[in-house]
């Protein structure tokens, strides 16, 4: 009876029906491929069992509380303006009505599709004592450089303002979901309890969607926590730049692989913390009916400054960014679009196609294997490959880099003691190691998605097409692939746009002139060619613009009592 | 003004179409009224302006004696000092029972809030359950929480939206009675909205019907039941059927079944073509009776049936008989009529 009782209890009406640790033909695939993609985790943290005393010692001594220092500082900054920017317009486009409210709910998005590194190269080029804003100022008032006070954008205030920027709209989205999804009647009932407009938000409507912020805004910290191109480019020493500098600086893979696991504690706290306010708060909604959303009209005035204050965050995310990086590739493209461009567009899409694909191919076995024989050790492991998207791309980078190095190493010395072959490097340095350390860091975004995608599929649908005679081939193809063919789509194309926008792994990790369009940008930034960088930066925030229109469209549509 | 609530001709439309039409009543200090009818019919409407949710495009809302709306004012929701209990109840789901209880109480110390919420824990009994969280609660209980929740400012009005539509259909009558109780002891008027009758029969003083926007009648359970003033209250209200009929005299219509007498006189012309309404128990199952029907359809209500019955034009009738009477399906059984008062509507 208790058994039955903890079956109908589990998520998506899975049973155990065998024991927890049941080994399978199935899973013992999939056991075999979440050690694979565990490995860079494993060194990570077995770097920590070989101490370097020495290089720590003198880390100790000299950067390692910036590091500490700038990141928490990132954190605290980006944290509070992400929650700035995402949670008032969240809350004013879903409860009023103003001018250009219904446009704003989904442009407010668009700042996703800017990588921060890419934002911060256009307000740099725009900001900068020899950009245009500044040589204005100058010709203006006949000033010297030195003679006036101007914010200075390469800064720790700068890259707090980039990363809140572009970082907002993760926020932005869980908190007007949960805002959609939330009773009408629980705030119309606060209402009548006295109420004001502003109470309600405060007193009802805000605490409640509190759990969805929270996971939002500790996408918001992985995110920041993982930036690298914003903090390299502004010189902030950080986590992601100290990894660097050991690495390469101090040629020490040991401590940059020991730093990186500092970094991993970091986000694994944030983590825990999240995944504990949530277990607290966790809401069961006491209305099960919807009243239509009344959409407050606002007066001309109040409708004014609610739509100053919810454009402002696209305005600056968004649109002057983007206009920037117009303005130079209209100047440079001539220049730029050439066989060497090509090259690069062809390395980055065939990169992100064969991570897409393999991504989805990975996560449609694991959900299967999942859903047919569940067990405890399957979920543990299914989870376990799924914290790769919480690892930024520097500490993926390196914790595949020490593996792969030993074992071309390795290889190398074993086959020239035996059979006198020298097998050089076989697997660093190629294309191979980096769509490992991509799916590494990838993996996640396809298992979810398919998940979410397989859960809709009960079980009972499988049954009730058994009854009319069909075969399980014949399940998937006219049952299951149907319904899911959305997802799917959508797990391929988010993985697509991320590979696409990746830095610092695939700077690490990149074959020899092997260079993608992310790269490139870099690379052009950082020779103080911005103009130059315009064209593949934009090429990138193009192919970003994808999954925000994959994700709006799938929020309109699970606004409850809509179509 | 003696009432504690007036509704004075409310129009509303919306999008063109009009929701409410010149609907006027009112309700006495600690009365208990219902607005009936059928879904769509408006009365949630006309609750929701009455709250201050929807705005009227006519006429006047009268709370307490205040005039908390007309076309051109309209007092905002949280200054109409009103409590309101919605269909589901929308308690709050991140704070306790307790915290849901207390929470339009402001401007109180510490000592009056508990105050308050002691009596009405005491008075909805939920002193098991004040430190859990609204999941944890059943349907009534929750229903209790929010009625505490809403009675907690002593609001001047109570309104209730389909207070019982989310509760177990046996338990409804029930709790109806007893959340009666609970308000005729606090003496709080209110006003709910209900497409059941038999909840409205159970919680109500005095009840309003509406159809298409419009309040059809405002009367007593008793009198919508027996004194239809539309055929459309008669149709919606209770059970029956209507037989064609010409007038006789002010005591009897003939009709195919026969003449109908009634023991009160009525008002219709002699020689009109009527429509008269018969119950069910308006007809009676005599064994000894001349007249017959044919059982065509019959329901088991525990204490008694309901049988279809098909008279030899092929009318058929319905009639509540005693359920020791059964008789099996196509019988003819003999019936009688016996009617205190007849209802009669004009021909259409």
């Amino acid at each position: 009876m208790l058994a039955t009782r903890a079956a109908q209890a589990l998520p998506n009406g899975l049973v155990f029906k065998t024991s927890l640790f049941k080994i399978t033909k199935w899973n013992s695939v999939l056991v075999f491929l979440s050690l694979l993609f565990s490995i860079p985790l494993a060194v990570i943290f077995g770097s920590l069992f070989f101490p370097e005393y020495e290089v720590w010692e003198h880390l100790r001594a000299t950067v390692l509380t910036d590091y500490i220092g700038n990141s928490l500082a990132l954190l605290v900054g980006v944290g509070f303006f992400s929650l700035l920017f995402g949670v008032i317009p969240a809350w004013m486009v879903t409860m009023y009505r103003f001018p250009l409210s219904r446009q704003l709910e989904w442009a407010l998005l668009l700042p996703m599709s800017m990588p921060a590194y890419i934002i911060a190269y256009s307000y740099t080029g725009a900001l900068d004592v020899a950009g245009p804003l500044q040589t204005m100022l100058r010709e203006f008032t006949g000033w010297q450089y030195r003679d006036y006070w101007f914010p200075e954008v390469r800064s720790l205030g700068g890259a707090i303002a980039m990363l809140s920027l572009v970082l907002y709209p993760y926020i932005y989205l869980l908190a007007r979901a949960a805002f959609i999804e939330q009773s009408v009647c629980v705030l119309e009932v606060s209402r009548t309890l006295g109420c004001n407009a502003v109470d309600a938000f405060r007193r009802v409507a805000l605490p409640l969607a509190r759990p969805s912020i929270m996971v939002g805004l500790s996408l918001v910290v992985m995110e920041t926590l993982a930036d690298y191109g914003t903090v390299q480019y502004f010189g902030v020493s950080a986590f992601t730049t100290g990894i660097f500098r050991t690495w390469f600086g101090l040629g020490n893979s040991l401590a940059a692989a020991q730093l990186s696991a500092l970094l991993l504690m970091f986000v694994a706290v944030f983590l825990y913390l999240e995944k504990r306010s949530r277990k607290q708060a966790r809401y069961h909604h006491t209305s099960s009916t919807y009243s239509s959303l009344m959409q407050q009209r606002l007066t001309k005035r109040q409708g004014f400054i609610a739509l100053v204050v919810c454009a402002a965050p696209l305005v600056f995310g968004f649109i002057i960014p983007v206009s920037l990086l117009i303005n130079w590739a209209v100047d440079t493209y001539a220049e730029v679009l050439g066989k060497d461009f090509y090259l690069l567009l062809f390395h980055s899409l065939l990169l992100a196609f064969v991570t897409s694909v393999l991504a989805l191919a990975i996560a449609l076995f694991m959900a299967y294997s999942n859903r047919n024989s569940p067990s405890l050790l399957n979920r543990i492991m299914v989870r376990f490959v799924s914290m790769g998207y919480a690892i930024p791309g520097t500490v993926i980078a390196v914790g595949v880099l020490i593996p792969f190095a030993w074992f071309d190493n390795s290889l190398d010395t074993l086959l020239m003691e035996n059979l006198n072959i020298n097998s050089g490097l076989l697997i660093s340095g190629t294309v191979f190691t980096l769509v490992f350390a991509y799916l590494v860091r990838f993996l996640a975004v396809s298992i979810n998605t398919v998940e979410a995608a397989l859960v809709k599929i009960k079980p009972v649908m499988d049954e009730v097409a058994k009854t009319t005679g069909m075969r399980a081939g014949t399940i998937v193809k006219r049952i299951h692939i149907p319904m899911m063919r959305g997802s799917l789509l959508t797990a391929l194309l988010l993985v697509f746009v991320d590979v696409l926008k990746e830095l610092p792994a695939t700077l690490i990790l990149r074959p020899f002139n092997f260079n993608t369009l992310a790269v490139r940008t870099y690379e052009l930034a950082n020779e103080e060619l911005l103009a130059e960088a315009a064209v593949p930066a934009l090429a990138i925030v193009i192919a970003g613009i994808i999954p925000v229109i994959i994700i709006s469209n799938s929020i309109s549509r699970s606004r409850p009592g809509h179509e | 003004m003696n009432n504690a609530i007036e509704i004075k001709d409310v129009s509303l439309s919306i999008e063109g179409r009009s929701i409410l039409e010149d609907v006027s009543f009112g309700v006495n200090e600690a009365g208990i009224a219902c607005l009936l009818g059928p879904s769509g019919c408006g009365k949630t409407t006309l609750l929701r302006c009455i709250a201050g949710f929807e705005r009227q495009h006519k006429g006047e809302v009268w709370i307490k004696g205040v005039r908390v709306s007309n076309p051109a004012h309209h007092l905002p929701v949280e200054q109409r000092h009103i409590g309101m209990v919605f269909q589901d109840y929308a308690l709050f789901p991140h704070m306790s029972v307790r915290d849901n209880i207390v929470f339009g109480l402001k401007n109180l110390n510490t000592k009056m809030v508990t105050q308050r919420l002691d009596e009405l824990v005491a008075l909805l009994s939920l002193e098991k359950h004040i430190n859990k969280y609204p999941h944890s609660l059943s349907g009534g209980q929750q229903q209790r929480v929010a009625l505490a929740r809403a009675m907690a400012p002593r609001p001047g009005v109570l309104l209730l939206d389909e207070p019982f539509a989310s509760l177990d259909i046996e338990l409804r009558e029930q709790i109806a009675r007893e959340l009666r109780q609970i308000l005729k002891h606090d003496g709080i008027t209110t006003i709910m909205v209900s497409h059941n009758q038999l909840e409205a029969f159970a919680m109500a003083d005095v009840i309003g019907v509406m159809n298409d926007g419009q309040l059809l009648q405002w009367d007593t359970a008793f009198d919508l039941y027996h004194e239809p003033k539309t055929a459309v209250v008669a149709d919606f209200v209770g059970e029956g059927v209507f037989i064609s009929g010409e007038v006789i005299n002010d005591k009897e219509v003939e009709t195919e079944i026969g003449i109908i007498q009634s023991a009160v006189a009525h008002e219709a012309g002699i020689g009109k073509k009527v429509r008269v309404l018969i119950r069910p128990d308006d007809i009676l199952h005599d064994d000894d009776s001349s007249m017959t029907a044919r059982v065509t359809d019959k329901a088991f209500r525990g204490a008694e049936f309901l049988y279809t019955l098909e008279l030899e034009s092929g009318l058929r009738v319905l009639s509540l008989v005693p359920s020791h009477h059964d008789h099996p399906m196509n019988e003819p059984i003999g019936i009688r009529l016996e009617i205190d008062h007849l209802v009669i509507f004009p021909e259409k």
